[in-house]
């Protein structure tokens, strides 16, 4: 057991190094990425970086090398992932684009429109996003309605999206849509990709309970009012729409993300520092004993991500630990927030006039989303059990049955 | 489809974190936080011992025929050589490091082993490796190899945190006097390192319990595979270990090393206790269907997985604190002492209520979990106890989990 570089990627590693030092700023301090900057200014400058990092050959590492990227390794884009996270540049918009959408297109576009799109996806020049979940069909995504008729030469597009992500700064983006409701759920579903400029389709950015819309998370809702898509924007056969969605998800692969915001450090740190009736708020036996909790937690993802990263270091497929990692961050975010707020007493409620919403207030805030989003907590509990631990499935009422039977409500 | 799904769902937990300021989180550094190949191998072949000797019938006989443990497996552990893991060549051991003896422990824990081997190797060896004089080490290392000395150690007096302060089993004039209570393997083992309070604060004191001013006499504990004893002391013949006044540093040390091995031990545990949940609710049928289909089942058992996967992610980080002498060491092993003992105890109690009423019978082995489980917890300090010693090392040092 060590916690070094191998040879070759302390190489790449300082490869990335050197590449970011002459074109970036470090970070500072770790600030928390928000930033004061309009929508419009932080678009022009993480397509400013997007264009350098094309340049250079740094835009999309896990490209295969006929699309211009260097076919990297999961481990190399993890070093460069930890490399660019020291330094102060713009991220969030292109990760859709680059992850998904294009390799989805790589697979089953035209090779016209791969000449076409590819690049300037690539580039930073145009964004996409990704259209699969709606109001009727979270957990259960292909139970979606959005309707596709054929017309002709085009697909006449009926119907709404949800929780897009960057739709209302995208300018294509991937969608699934149900283009027969006689066959089983995932039977009629087809796949295609859209100008989110063409007419019919209206973006609303969704007012989530923060208070915030837009700017703020940039989730919103997508409605298709008989937007016309060209079949020849279709992706895989009619019909084949569910297996299209899943190859798509396939592409991506580096399952280490968790969830950003007030941890064990921020709440240590608080817990040191803040007066409590005379003495400090960690003197508080009730303190420590969730101080410990959290450390177990957060210090078990830590090093379950490192199995993770051991593994595909040794070019080994990562075992299934990783999935676990969203359910623990996601509820001890909401803890820790929780704790941030306390710690205010008869006061906790109160937003900073000049601050405005502390670190614990956002993570309070912030943290029921973050146990739905992705799968939520019970999805997550029995994708665990079926699939990590091979219990059997749920009965699924829906079996067998045409989608137009489904029921829907009591 | 189904291992494609579980795909899907990451992603989508990437993206959404992507996009909200809740960025990918990664590290600063690469590694090999695995065990190597050998030791992998060391591993399998560890627990194709214990399954091929029977498994849990070893701990259940142990417990139906009121035995202290069961020589038998005991005397082909010793034969395998893992008493001698640690033990450098020179004094006939296998000279190997702590990894070894970690995923030794695993198996041991899945198979809740009813023999001395913790006490023996994880304290009493480890104690003379560390702090023995070299005549200590000539005399006694190679017969704990061979298997002639078993040791033990003994640190609690009466059902309190053990402290420096609250010890009364003292040493005057190379003598000991006092009763420890709650003495693993004392029946068994004929060597033992006593915690004494002397003129100079703490010392470790190196004591052989044939000697007849020592009493061993048994006491009844919740776990009867495993036996623990009182030991009483009348004027003890000892000989000090490492130097007067250093026994209660010494002895933490020893705690937080031997706090990652039980934390395997904890984890194979609670592995095996899943394992026999998860297998039971695949067969057992419920108003027409396997009970395992039940959400209600499944997020019980989604929450035992999640329970084991902290608490070995855990104890890997213990395991290379450990064999890396790093000063992290202390705080390592706190946390994944924590972490380990919560995931035993609940695998263990939630086997049982997997099982229902089968659960509760002496019959099935769910007890024999759950009632180890009890034992680990507290044989090294209870949980609150570690989670002081997790906060105490927390607020002395700016070693923080975020990657």
């Amino acid at each position: 057991m060590d916690f070094n570089d191998t040879p070759e990627q302390a190489k790449f590693r300082a490869k990335c190094r050197e590449w970011l030092e002459a074109n970036a700023e470090l970070k500072e301090s770790k600030s928390s990425g928000h930033s004061d900057s309009s929508l419009d200014d932080h678009l022009k400058v993480a397509k400013a970086w997007q264009q350098k990092k094309y340049e250079a050959g740094w835009a999309m590492l896990h490209w295969p090398k006929e699309y211009g990227g260097i076919e990297a390794s999961p481990i190399e884009r993890i070093i460069w992932g930890q490399e660019e996270a020291k330094f102060n540049v713009p991220g969030g918009i292109f990760e859709i684009g680059l992850g998904m959408c294009g390799p989805v297109m790589m697979q089953y576009a035209s090779d016209e429109q791969k000449d076409r799109y590819l690049a300037p996806m690539a580039e930073g020049k145009e964004i996409w996003c990704q259209l699969f979940s709606e109001p009727a069909a979270g957990s259960d995504v292909a139970g979606l309605r959005s309707k596709a008729e054929k017309d002709g030469d085009d697909w006449i597009i009926n119907g709404q999206k949800v929780w897009t992500s960057g739709a209302h700064y995208s300018d294509f983006g991937i969608l699934v849509v149900r283009h027969d409701p006689d066959v089983a759920k995932h039977k009629g579903l087809t796949f295609f990709f859209v100008d989110m400029k063409s007419p019919g389709i209206t973006v609303k950015p969704i007012k989530q309970i923060t208070g915030q819309a837009g700017s703020g998370s940039g989730f919103n809702e997508v409605y298709f009012d008989d937007v016309r898509i060209p079949d020849s924007q279709r992706l895989g056969e009619i019909g084949d729409g569910w297996k299209v969605a899943i190859t798509t998800l396939m592409n991506e692969r580096l399952a280490v993300g968790d969830a950003r915001g007030s941890d064990i450090e921020e709440a240590l740190i608080l817990s040191k520092t803040k007066d409590d009736a005379g003495e400090a708020l960690i003197k508080n036996d009730s303190v420590r004993e969730r101080l410990a909790d959290w450390f177990c937690q957060a210090n078990g993802l830590k090093y379950t991500k490192f199995r993770t990263i051991s593994a595909l270091s040794k070019g080994e497929a990562p075992g299934p630990e990783a999935s676990i990692t969203k359910i623990v961050s996601a509820n001890k975010l909401q803890e820790i927030g929780n704790f941030g707020i306390d710690s205010g007493d008869m006061a906790g409620m109160l937003i900073d006039e000049n601050d405005g919403v502390s670190s614990f207030q956002g993570a309070w805030l912030g943290a029921p989303g973050l146990r739905i989003a992705g799968g939520t907590d019970e999805i997550l509990r029995n994708v665990i059990a079926e699939r990590v631990l091979g219990l059997p499935q749920d009965p699924r009422a829906d079996k067998g049955l045409a989608f137009k039977d489904i029921p829907t409500k009591a | 489809m189904r291992v494609c799904l579980l795909n899907c769902f990451k992603l989508y937990v990437l993206i959404w974190l992507g996009i909200i300021s809740l960025n990918f989180k990664l590290y600063n550094n690469n590694m090999n936080l695995d065990f190597s190949d050998d030791q992998k191998f060391l591993q399998d072949e560890a627990k194709k011992f214990f399954d091929k000797e029977g498994g849990l019938t070893n701990a259940r006989a142990v417990m139906d025929n009121a035995l202290e443990h069961d020589e038998e497996l005991w005397q082909k552990i010793v034969e395998l050589g893992w008493t001698g893991i640690r033990v450098p060549e020179a004094y006939e051991g296998l000279g190997l490091g702590h990894l070894e003896l970690c995923v030794i422990a695993e198996e041991l824990g899945r198979s809740l082993a009813p023999v001395p081997f913790s006490s023996s190797v994880y304290f009493f060896t480890e104690a003379l490796i560390k702090f023995g004089s070299e005549e200590i080490k000539s005399e006694l290392l190679p017969k704990v190899v061979s298997g002639e000395v078993v040791g033990t150690y003994g640190i609690a007096e009466d059902m309190h945190q053990a402290t420096e302060s609250n010890l009364n089993v003292s040493i005057t004039a190379e003598k000991i006097n006092g009763i420890k209570i709650a003495v693993p393997d004392a029946g068994v083992a004929s060597q033992m390192i006593v915690v004494v309070k002397s003129n100079t604060g703490t010392d470790l004191r190196l004591v052989d319990l044939d000697d007849a001013s020592v009493t061993v006499t048994q006491q009844k504990n919740l776990d009867t595979s495993r036996a623990f004893f009182k030991v009483e002391f009348k004027d003890t013949p000892s000989k000090l270990i490492g130097e007067s006044g250093k026994g209660w540093t010494y002895i933490q040390h020893l705690l937080d090393q031997a706090a990652v091995l039980f934390a395997f031990e904890q984890v194979g545990g609670s592995q095996a206790a899943l394992d026999m949940a998860k297998a039971y609710s695949m067969e057992r049928f419920a108003f027409g269907r396997q009970i395992g289909s039940y959400q209600a089942i499944k997020h019980k058992l989604a929450d035992m997985y999640i329970a084991v996967t902290l608490a070995k992610s855990n104890c890997y980080y213990g395991a290379w604190a450990l064999s890396s002498e790093s000063a992290e060491l202390p705080l390592a092993a706190a946390t994944a002492r924590v972490s380990a003992t919560k995931a035993f105890q609940l695998c263990s109690k939630e086997n049982i209520q997997t099982h229902g009423g089968n659960g509760f019978t002496w019959e099935y082995d769910c007890h024999l979990f759950y009632k180890r489980s009890k034992v680990l917890s507290v044989l090294l300090g209870s949980e609150a106890t570690w989670k002081e010693k997790l906060v105490t090392n927390l607020e002395k040092t700016n070693t923080l989990a975020k990657g």
